[in-house]
């Protein structure tokens, strides 16, 4: 009996090494896949229209802000100084509230996982971070449903013959900014969630803090709003490169600068990394405090 | 089959008392500025120091055991021992202050049954989605699904949200998953016998089965007979150390007497814990053990009793009833003294229990001194709660050996066929 074993499961304190359990993750897939259909079933269950309400919002989003933003404020739509939009101007802000839309929404909930998920954390142990994931697949789905509803607008636009297709070669950084955007939503909203843990107050700025957030970046705006200058500092906003290269992927027009991509790139993940190592910390004893 | 399953090795867990994580952003920064400067921490009240301020508390204080492959360990102690924590960080819901826990293979608990329902999903839904959260990968339930729905006795709802279920089927539902999980190591909490009495049986038959079939078990339980009955070797918690780890008999004969730590034959004016809505006209003033000097008795014994109870006048109408609890807080039964004669004073009447009538297990006394004026009208002079008593298994309850806690504590007389005489 006293000859060494190998054990499988190693429990011991919290302040060990940062180490994530990839192996632990992908046993644990099938839990990962029920979590997204739960997210994305049980949202919908018992309304009337289902899944079309995530069309139907970022819709409705998007003729308020062609309404407020663009007749009302007159904002201007073009990313590049002196150049004017080729397509209609619903188009340009429908994209950047579909990106918005995922972005917020998997923050919102990421920050809220250990609170809400608290009754069943505290009954059974699997891997904390399949929540996160779950959430940021299940939000996933929403966004392709509205990027395919784009597609659709465009062709529908296309035949009526208010514009021409116009997706550009950027298309092929489509999958990269996709990938961008799960890490970057996720890493903000597990660094909020593993801090609400122990100071709730975070949970009350994260409404706040979005919406402001969304001002900053070019959603309702074209970048061309913004003086040269300050350019430089605002470009260092993660989620702006992400816009701009979807609206110049997707509209065939924009702003593009590699080294701005490339720093919203590394911020990216240096967030997600962030998020990991705090998110680690904070799950094995989250229970004592939360 | 000597190779370990399970290996705790010094574990401790340590609580802070107070305001756990009532900490906010502005508090913490203040103090951090403090620190710095070597300053008095402004959080703190005047004349607290940081010392006691963090009053801490040891839930676990060095536990150490070893379990092997096949083993059913149960785990006693009473509350506040410890086996929650315990069981939490084998769990790992969270982790341990310092020590190690080692374990070999997938844990399962079936200590929460329906943890992770949602309630906009269908029976069916949740089994697979229940089932994940417990470990199991999809295709271990698939192979299962059809003995989940047959175990669950819900078959003809499992496709309806369970949100439409009774609180009865629910339960069954969530057990019947927990029940078939496929784990190395099973954490049991018999409270999960749920349901009705036929399905509470059928929970702790399948139980059983569970403990047979080689599976290393970690049984949680406040019931002696189902520790019994289920474990082979048993570990006593108490404030947060080992107190025994070994036989099982021996094991419940230490944790009885830490629960009742005091062997108290006696309780006075003082110790007896007075219920409300007593009018105290006349009161109880004493009950006494006669004839042994512990409150430990082996099945079979007669347990002799003096309630004393003192009354301003010597004509009112006085009448006694005492009610046996069991140690879950349950009415075993009752009996009645019928009217009490006495004088003005204090006075005493003898009684006597036949423990033969009691499953082995603490039962307590709940006395009620009233007068029953006319049909139905009351007036309660006095109640109150006393004098623990434990009943301990002994040849003459070998019959009694098996007994779930769901069959009541009270063994009623023979029930033999007599024929009646012309």
């Amino acid at each position: 009996m006293q000859e060494r074993q190998n054990w499988k499961t190693h429990i011991t304190s919290s302040k060990s090494a940062v180490k994530i359990n990839f192996k632990e993750v992908w046993e644990y897939r099938d839990l990962t896949w029920l979590f997204v259909k739960r997210d994305f079933t049980a949202k919908y269950k018992q309304t009337v229209l289902g899944p079309l309400w995530a069309v139907i919002q970022p819709l409705l989003t998007t003729v308020v802000f062609s309404i407020v933003f663009g007749s009302l404020a007159g904002l201007t739509t073009s990313d590049v100084e002196g150049e004017v939009l080729q397509m209609p101007s619903f188009l340009f802000y429908m994209i950047g509230t579909v990106i918005w839309s995922y972005f917020s929404s998997t923050v919102t909930a990421n920050s809220n996982t250990f609170i809400t998920n608290r009754a069943i954390m505290g009954k059974v142990y699997y891997p904390r971070i399949v929540t996160p994931i779950a959430t940021a697949i299940a939000d996933l789905i929403s966004f392709f449903i509205q990027i395919l509803l784009f597609c659709g607008i465009v062709l529908v636009c296309n035949l009526v013959g208010i514009t021409h297709i116009r997706f550009s070669k950027y298309m092929l950084l489509f999958p990269v900014m996709v990938i961008q955007l799960v890490l970057l939503s996720t890493g903000v909203g597990i660094i909020i969630s593993s801090l609400t843990t122990k100071y709730r107050d975070l949970a009350m700025l994260v409404g706040f803090g979005l919406q402001l957030w969304q001002y900053l970046s070019p959603i309702p705006y074209g970048l061309a709003l913004i003086p040269e200058k300050y350019l430089g500092l605002y470009m260092l906003n993660p989620v702006t490169p992400i816009v701009t290269t979807m609206r110049m992927a997707f509209l065939g027009q924009g702003y593009f600068n590699t080294l701005y991509y490339i720093i919203s790139l590394v911020f990216t993940v240096a967030v997600f990394f962030v998020g990991m190592v705090l998110f680690n910390r904070i799950e094995k004893t989250f229970m004592d405090t939360v | 089959m000597d190779e370990l399953m399970i290996k705790v090795s010094d574990v401790t867990k340590e609580y802070r008392l107070g305001a756990i994580g009532g900490t906010t952003l502005r508090e913490e920064l203040q103090r951090r500025r403090a620190k710095r400067k070597h300053l008095e921490d402004p959080t703190l009240k005047i004349g607290e120091t940081r010392a006691d301020s963090n009053e801490r508390f040891m839930a676990l204080n060095g536990v150490s055991f070893e379990v092997k492959k096949g083993e059913a360990v149960g785990i006693i102690g009473h509350n506040g021992a410890g086996k929650s924590t315990l069981l939490k960080l084998i769990t790992r819901i969270t982790a341990p202050t310092t020590g190690d826990i080692y374990l070999n293979g997938r844990v399962a608990s079936m200590l929460e049954v329906g943890t992770g329902f949602h309630q906009e999903l269908t029976g069916r839904e949740n089994v697979y989605l229940n089932g994940a959260i417990l470990g199991m990968t999809k295709k271990e339930i698939d192979a299962k699904m059809e003995d989940i729905i047959e175990f669950s006795e819900v078959r003809q709802f499992i496709d309806t949200p369970v949100k439409r279920y009774s609180s009865g089927m629910y339960v069954k539902l969530a057990f019947s998953v927990a029940a078939h999980l496929d784990s190395e190591i099973m954490i049991m909490d018999e409270v999960l016998a749920v349901g009705d009495v036929a399905f509470q049986n059928k929970c702790i038959q399948k139980m059983r089965e569970v403990a047979d079939s080689g599976k290393t078990i970690l049984y949680v339980s406040h019931n002696m007979a189902t520790i019994r009955a289920l474990c082979d070797r048993c570990i006593v918690l108490d404030h947060g150390q080992t107190v025994y780890d070994g036989d099982v008999n021996t094991a419940i004969g230490i944790y009885m007497k830490v629960a009742d730590d005091a062997e108290k034959i006696y309780y006075g004016p003082d110790d007896l814990l007075r219920g409300n809505h007593c009018t105290l006209e006349h009161k109880l003033h004493s009950v006494e053990i006669l004839d042994s000097n512990t409150n430990h008795f082996m099945y079979g014994d007669l347990i002799k009793i003096r309630l004393g109870w003192e009354s301003p006048d010597s004509d009112a109408n006085l009448e006694l009833k005492v009610l046996f609890i069991n140690s879950a807080r349950g009415v075993v039964g009752g009996s009645f003294l019928g009217k009490l004669e006495h004088s003005e004073g204090l006075n005493y009447a003898d009684i006597t229990i036949d423990t033969r009538y009691f499953v082995p297990g603490s039962y307590f006394l709940n006395l009620k001194l009233y007068n029953q004026i006319d049909q139905g009208n009351v007036i309660t002079y006095d109640t109150c709660e006393a004098l623990a008593f434990t009943v301990e298994h002994s040849e003459k309850s070998i019959h009694l050996r098996e007994w779930y806690n769901n069959w009541g504590s009270a063994v009623l007389p023979c029930l033999r066929h007599v024929e009646e005489k012309e």
